[in-house]
């Protein structure tokens, strides 16, 4: 205990010598640092809090020295969390390589693959995309069929992947491909890295409903991939893809709490001091049906913030996220779909603005914009990772242990 | 600090759990409602439990108690929960001990934490004057004598308060308008002329009566604190009372959910088991979650209690617990009852015994939309 002391008080005087003030401060979605070979940095503190902490292995406190990580243990990377909490000071990274991918080759890659790949995940260096879902293979992932055909040392891919969040701006893919036909569906499947400037991929933005386009069809026009590239044993992809969307789940359950991240500054973040300061109340918001409402969700805010704590320190004691993270991912989903709909209760019509035509946004300020566009976001949160319908069976059977109705259906067709 | 129970406190879970499956299990309850008990519990069960030391759990080793904390009292509390058996435990250990700890004088202490630990003793707390929990508006009054206070009063939903040796009676000893608010806290032996007790026979079975206080002259040392300054401590108690209440629902609310898997995989109707359909898979699984919600407040809860005076946020956190579970166990005893079928609506079926001691425990100590409000109040809106 006495060296975690003496790491807490050297933490701290690290933070506060290196962080920068204005990485201090909530975060606006567009000063996200997601990295890779065309990073923007918007403001440039970013790329200064993002280096040393990149030096230190602190984008990845918990991932071995060896491959550039922090090489912290578990409790030493709490106090980490806890110190950059107690200043305010934003993730340095965001990234899919450092909350699906890494952990996954960590756990199943070869020491070669995880030299090549680690390290550039852990200093930004290379921006992954996860090619999972195709336009016939949606909550039926298994059912995909991008093929990628054996031609001497490489493989030859053809298909098309859709929803694939960030493809346009993604260095290099995680793709599930099938490599056997004949295998029932589950076993022919292999999870394959490569560039996506490779000859023959191509990517085209979907816009969505609010107005961005975080996610893209991607296709695949005989794109050669050397055959080394496949993690983990060759048709034994859908073992990795179900960890690697353990790690998703628990990643996108994270919406559900109310800091890191999800502190943007917006009207969301203070449900109750956005609905008084629309009303003009003080002391005590007026509406007590509203009132009732925010109360309700900051409760299960409160305790879904304690349960993902509790489920962190569970898995401590087994290994790597569990069956509850599919609990965790449903109940922070729907808390981060409550957030904004009560926000645009909050807020009335203020929220519901599209753009501003004014200069000084005096129609529409740009947090009430935000919301706007959030709130359309977060009706994806249900849907991304697994449905919320696919969570709950996997619940069901995961963890209830009822009987699976989906494999019952599957034997039939057969 | 570990929201995961440790080694002790398992061990102490389940040796509680062995000793409710065995010997205080829903059946006792239903013998007790049946033979319409003049008791309303049994002595000897509680004998027993008094003997593995749950009686003096959170009361201090220097009182005849074992310290074993309030996460141990919840321990117990949750699986006294799940068999449902009356026991003293809420009157008399969670509320009627807290209260004199925090209030009472050395000799209220000395005289009456180890009886309560040696299970000698009954206390009950007389707190509500309405149907609703509502701690803020007292009338009963205490009028200052030469040689001590005189007590006029009604109070309601007292529990245990016919089998009840003492009473911890809430008063109002002066004006709200005055100086400080006016709530002083006396403890009175139950035999005091004047004090008159009308059995409620609840549809949870549990014991809880009306108490009349009529010119119940006390002597000044059943005075607990100073007069008119029991606001605070009233609060803690009460806070304290939430947050064990919550505990004991957490273990209804989960034994009711196992019942209800059990049931899923067991029935058969179209020729499969039940729990195959999604329809009810999947509110199976969102109980589940909403549970795995109610353990975590619980637990933070009752260790933030452990920390004695570094607790944090004990207002809140028991005003989160007291509405959560309230709504989880209305949920889930609910679906209890729906899953179950037409098995679910009948007597002779354990599960409508649940219903019923949700809907008691959720008024107890304030319902869910009286925590909700209390707890948008604290959070400053």
């Amino acid at each position: 205990m006495q060296d975690l002391e003496s790491f807490r008080a050297e933490t701290r005087a690290w933070l506060e010598e290196n962080c920068p003030a204005s990485m201090r401060t909530p975060m606006p979605e567009d000063e996200v640092v997601w990295g890779g070979r065309n990073a923007e940095f918007k403001n440039p503190d970013s790329k200064v809090w993002l280096d040393r902490m990149a030096d230190k292995g602190w984008t990845t406190p918990t991932w071995p020295a060896e491959y550039g990580g922090g090489g912290l243990s578990k409790a030493e990377s709490m106090v980490l969390a806890e110190e950059m909490q107690r200043i305010k000071a934003r993730p340095p990274l965001v990234s899919f390589g450092i909350s699906m991918l890494g952990p996954v080759l960590l756990e199943m890659a070869t020491h070669e693959q995880k030299l090549e790949h680690i390290p550039k995940i852990v200093r930004g260096e290379i921006r992954w995309c996860q090619g999972y879902s195709e336009p016939g293979a949606g909550s039926d992932l298994a059912g995909l069929g991008t093929k990628a055909i054996l031609d001497g040392d490489e493989y030859v891919i053809n298909g098309s992947k859709i929803w694939t969040s960030y493809a346009d701006k993604a260095d290099w893919i995680f793709c599930l491909v099938r490599t056997d036909f004949e295998a029932p569906k589950h076993s022919g499947i292999s999870f394959i890295l490569f560039d996506m400037a490779s000859p023959g991929v191509t990517t085209k933005p979907i816009k969505l409903i609010s107005g961005n386009s975080v996610f893209c069809e991607t296709f695949f026009d005989n794109v050669r991939v050397p055959a080394g590239n496949v993690v983990g044993r060759l048709n034994d992809g859908w073992t990795i893809a179900k960890r690697l969307l353990q790690h998703e789940r628990t990643m996108i359950s994270g919406f559900g709490l109310s800091s890191g991240r999800n502190n943007r500054g917006g009207l969301a973040d203070s449900l109750a001091q956005t609905a008084m300061s629309y009303r003009g109340d003080t002391g005590k918001l007026s509406d007590p049906a509203l009132r009732d409402q925010i109360a309700q969700f900051m409760i299960d805010s409160e305790a879904f913030s304690l349960t993902s704590q509790r489920s962190a320190q569970e898995a401590k004691q087994s290994k790597g996220p569990n069956a509850t993270s599919s609990m965790l991912k449903n109940y922070g989903c729907e808390l981060n779909k409550r957030r904004y709909e009560l926000a645009l209760k909050a807020a009335g019509t203020q929220a519901l603005g599209w753009e501003s035509l004014t200069e000084d946004g005096s129609d529409f300020s740009a947090r009430e914009l935000d919301t706007t566009r959030q709130w359309l976001r977060s009706k994806g949160n249900s849907i991304e990772g697994g449905t919320y319908e696919v969570q709950l069976n996997v619940i069901a059977k995961r963890v209830l242990g009822l009987p699976d109705m989906t494999s019952m259906v599957a034997s039939n067709k057969k | 600090m570990s929201l995961v129970l440790n080694e002790d406190q398992l061990m102490l879970q389940e040796s509680a759990r062995d000793f409710c499956r065995e010997k205080a299990t829903v059946a006792v309850l239903r013998k007790l409602r049946d033979e319409k008990d003049p008791r309303g519990f049994s002595d000897e069960l509680w004998q027993a439990m008094v003997g593995l030391g749950w009686a003096g759990m959170a009361i201090p080793e220097a009182y005849g108690g074992f310290e074993f904390g309030y996460s141990g009292l919840g321990i117990v509390l949750e699986e006294t929960g799940r068999t449902l058996v009356p026991t003293p435990l809420v009157s008399t250990v969670l509320l009627g001990a807290t209260a004199i700890n925090l209030a009472g004088s050395e000799e209220q202490k000395s005289e009456l934490l180890p009886k309560v630990a040696a299970g000698e003793t009954v206390i009950a707390f007389a707190l509500e004057e309405g149907a609703l929990h509502n701690p803020s508006n007292i009338a009963l009054g205490a009028e200052k004598t030469a040689d001590g206070y005189t007590l006029n009063g009604d109070k309601v939903f007292v529990l245990d308060a016919h089998v009840a040796d003492y009473f911890i009676v809430v008063a109002r000893s002066s004006d709200p308008a005055d100086s400080n608010d006016g709530i002083s806290l006396f403890v009175v032996d139950a035999a005091t002329p004047g004090i008159s007790v009308q059995r409620l026979n609840m549809v949870d079975n549990r014991n809880a009566g009306n108490v009349r206080f009529d010119n119940v002259k006390v002597p000044a040392d059943a005075l607990m604190g100073a007069e008119g300054q029991g606001r605070a401590a009233l609060e803690r108690t009460l806070d304290i009372g939430r947050i064990g209440l919550a505990a004991e629902m957490l273990g209804g609310v989960q034994e009711v959910f196992e019942r209800i898997v059990d049931y899923l995989q067991q029935r058969t109707q179209f020729g499969v088991q039940i729990g195959a359909f999604q329809a009810l898979q999947h509110r199976a699984a969102i109980m589940y979650s909403e549970i795995e919600l109610c353990r975590s407040l619980v637990r933070k809860a009752l260790l933030e209690l452990d920390r004695g005076d570094d607790a944090e946020d004990i207002p809140a956190l028991a005003s989160m617990c007291k509405a959560k579970l309230s709504e989880v166990y209305e949920l889930v005893s609910n679906e209890g009852i729906q899953m179950h079928g037409g098995i679910g609506m009948t007597d002779e079926f354990d599960i409508g015994f649940f219903i019923k001691r949700a809907r008691v425990a959720q008024q107890t100590l304030g319902d869910a939309s009286y925590h909700r409000d209390r707890y948008a109040s604290l959070r400053g809106f």
